[in-house]
């Protein structure tokens, strides 16, 4: 997909500005965030899991030649075939020539943030096949020519009366011609519309949150069954992989299956969590003839090694952006790309560059939550200051930034004058302020004051108080 | 896209500064896989087996599955029968081809009209058994073959699973433990389920049976 992240800035503040946005992003600090606190509180043994599943993560990317081929000799023992792409392209081509080999018209979808970044639905059709995304909010956003806007809730930027827009427009040809509002008549209507897609798929794409390397297994994770049915009633499975989701055993995915449901939707469990190993059995009455399962590089295997390979532990729970303030102020479509907050931040810039995502790193107030509540540990914060020095180093920084930095340095570096214009500004802020104790106009800030006050300085500078209190102390 | 593996793989290995692993390291991990080392199990997956019962029954319960407990595997064709017509549920139902289901005494209950086969569109109940309930999350564990198709678990709206309380394991580790020791190749599909589909996509209010199963309703077996 195109990638609109050079206008990161334009984006944030046209979601700042859209009111029916900022009322469906509210929905995200009373679900997830409360959901999770409930869920970890429960489970005393959660920070020592997070230990547990940080070390296993590193453990596998250490090892990922080993695992990955493991994992890819297993697949083939069990009866299926595994294809390597370099690059989205080489994946969809992959995607394609197996739907071709099979003559097919219709494929269902299971939810993929890799298919999203492959862009696999635009390259299926623009090749005569027809993709149905089936996970509810995916198929919501399909109908609306959207991108996700969360990595496990892509609807979530939508009102229902958006959603009922949505079916009224594009159902009546399965005979639903009544607006409904409410959310049960509205799944309900879905889950009959696509379940006759199910029935005529013939083929059935999934993601994949695990490859088992001991089994040759992929793993699924849903709430809806959707996944399921994409997987079992075609005659054709395949599974879209990225080549760091592999991990070594069936005792490691327990592991990390008890921190994801938990992170994510504060989940005891998920609800469906399905192992696929190979095709159908010889016995089998039902389940696909083939399994196929696609293994995505994509800029990953480079990152191995490197000051970003902790990023790669990412288990993809979006426990960082449901608790990100920037997150939940703009929601995600304004990051630009397939994969927003504070993990979307760390790693779109190393899928599409730099120089496109280089604003990214920089839509953090560094607040520390996103590391926190990462069930693998992943220091993301750091890890975003590692893209601004980048950035930095190769003079991407916007002019005013970098304008601003040369004013600061130009101070640190002569302490006398730096004292006396602080205490000025202390002074000056505390002033504008009156006593309020915050400052919600400020000439030239219009950038900031206009969304937050900016606290006002209690009017003399951290020296000065700390010299005064040493002068008191006996 | 053998070169697009090799490339990839080669990458890797160069940012790991090494070649493909041998010797002593390659032995642990060889070592690792054939022999699976555990790791911190939550201390409530470790009870006794009846605590593992009850607390399969709470989480299950929690997890909005609905649960009956029946003392002698002869009443579950009369507690099926009555839960469906508490619940005005139709009684043409699709049971799993297994052998042990076909030797309960469903003949008692004539009302019910019971197909062996894979599901379809428009069946409306099935009725499979577990190969195993994990007690730390409510969930259970089926798996699919020759007798446990799995369409059973997802196209019907309700989905009835007999469960001997003996298959009650703590642990998802005790539950792989358990279909290894059956001594099959990996299934074509282990299913974990744990409570019926939901969705919270529209606002985020959870609405059940979003594609799969409205209900799930669970008949544990408890020989005493």
């Amino acid at each position: 997909m195109q990638a609109t992240s050079l206008a990161f800035k334009r984006n944030a503040i046209a979601a700042l500005n859209n009111p029916v946005l900022q009322k469906a992003l509210n929905n995200i600090k009373i679900g997830f965030v409360r959901k999770r606190a409930a869920a970890v509180a429960k489970l005393p043994e959660f920070g020592l899991l997070r230990d547990a599943g940080r070390d296993l993560r590193n453990h596998v990317l250490d090892h990922l030649d080993f695992y990955l081929e493991r994992f890819e000799a297993q697949v083939i023992e069990s009866g299926g075939q595994v294809h390597w792409a370099r690059d989205a392209a080489e994946a969809n081509q992959i995607v394609l020539d197996i739907c071709r080999s099979v003559n097919a018209r219709l494929v269902t979808k299971g939810k993929s943030m890799v298919s999203e970044e492959i862009g696999l639905n635009d390259f299926l059709e623009a090749n005569g096949i027809r993709p149905v995304e089936t996970d509810l909010g995916e198929y919501i956003i399909q109908l609306r020519h959207e991108q996700p806007s969360h990595i496990i809730a892509p609807a979530v930027h939508l009102n229902r009366e958006q959603v009922a827009d949505a079916f009224q427009a594009h159902h009546a040809p399965y005979g639903f011609t009544e607006r409904h509002e409410e959310p049960r008549a509205l799944l309900d209507e879905a889950r009959q519309v696509l379940r006759q897609q199910f029935l005529q798929a013939d083929v059935g794409i999934t993601g994949a949150n695990f490859c088992v390397a001991e089994t040759g297994s992929t793993v699924i994770v849903t709430n809806e069954g959707n996944g399921d049915l994409t997987q079992t009633l075609p005659r054709v499975h395949i599974a879209l992989a990225s080549i760091e989701k592999v991990v070594p055993t069936l005792e490691d995915v327990s592991l990390l299956l008890r921190l994801l449901a938990r992170s994510a939707t504060g989940q005891e469990l998920s609800v469906y969590t399905t192992f696929s190993t190979g095709p159908r059995h010889p016995a089998d009455v039902d389940g696909p003839e083939q399994f196929h399962v696609v293994l995505l590089d994509n800029g990953r295997s480079s990152m191995i090694g490197g000051e970003f390979q902790d990023m790669l532990r990412c288990i993809r729970c979006a426990a960082c952006l449901n608790h990100c303030p920037v997150y939940s102020a703009i929601g995600g479509h304004a990051y630009g790309w397939v994969y927003p907050g504070p993990m979307g931040s760390v790693l779109t810039p190393q899928l599409i560059g730099i120089e496109v995502a280089g604003q990214l790193p920089n839509a953090s107030t560094f607040c520390g939550r996103c590391e926190e509540v990462c069930p693998v540990q992943i220091p993301l914060p750091k890890l975003m200051r590692h893209w601004r020095e980048r950035e930095f180093e190769r003079h991407l920084t916007p002019m005013p930034t970098r304008f601003g930095l040369g004013v600061w340095a130009f101070f640190a570096k002569r302490p006398k004058l730096y004292r006396r214009a602080a205490s000025f500004a202390a002074w000056a802020l505390r002033r504008l302020a009156g006593g309020a104790g915050r400052i919600k106009r400020l000439p030239l800030a219009k950038g900031w004051t206009a969304w937050r006050d900016l606290p006002a300085p209690p009017g003399r500078t951290f020296q000065q108080q700390w010299a005064a209190r040493r002068e008191q102390r006996p | 896209m053998n070169e697009a593996r090799e490339q990839v793989l080669a990458t890797i290995r160069r940012g790991l500064k090494r070649g493909p692993l041998e010797g002593t390291r390659r032995a642990e991990l060889e070592a690792r896989l054939a022999q699976p080392p555990r790791h911190l199990i939550p201390a409530r997956g470790q009870g006794s087996p009846s605590e593992r019962v009850a607390l399969f029954i709470k989480m299950a319960e929690y997890a909005l599955a609905t649960l009956d407990r029946v003392t002698d595997e002869q009443a579950i064709p009369a507690a099926v029968a009555a839960f469906l017509a508490r619940e005005n549920l139709p009684t043409e139902v699709v049971m799993a081809p297994d052998a042990a289901l076909a030797g309960l005494p469903w003949e008692s209950q004539p009302l019910l009209k019971i197909e062996r086969r894979a599901a379809q569109d428009g069946d409306k109940v099935s009725i499979t058994p577990a190969f195993a309930g994990i007690a730390e999350t409510g969930t259970l564990l089926l798996r699919s073959g020759q007798d446990g198709p799995t369409t059973l678990n997802f196209l019907p709206d309700t989905h009835i699973v007999l469960l001997p309380a003996g298959r009650i394991v703590g642990s998802y580790e005790d539950g792989w433990d358990l279909l290894r020791a059956a001594g099959e190749a990996m299934p074509r599909t282990v299913n974990y389920i744990t409570g019926p589909s939901r969705s919270g996509d529209i606002e985020q209010t959870m609405q059940l049976g979003a594609h799969g199963p409205l209900r799930l309703h669970i008949v544990v077996v408890a020989v005493n």
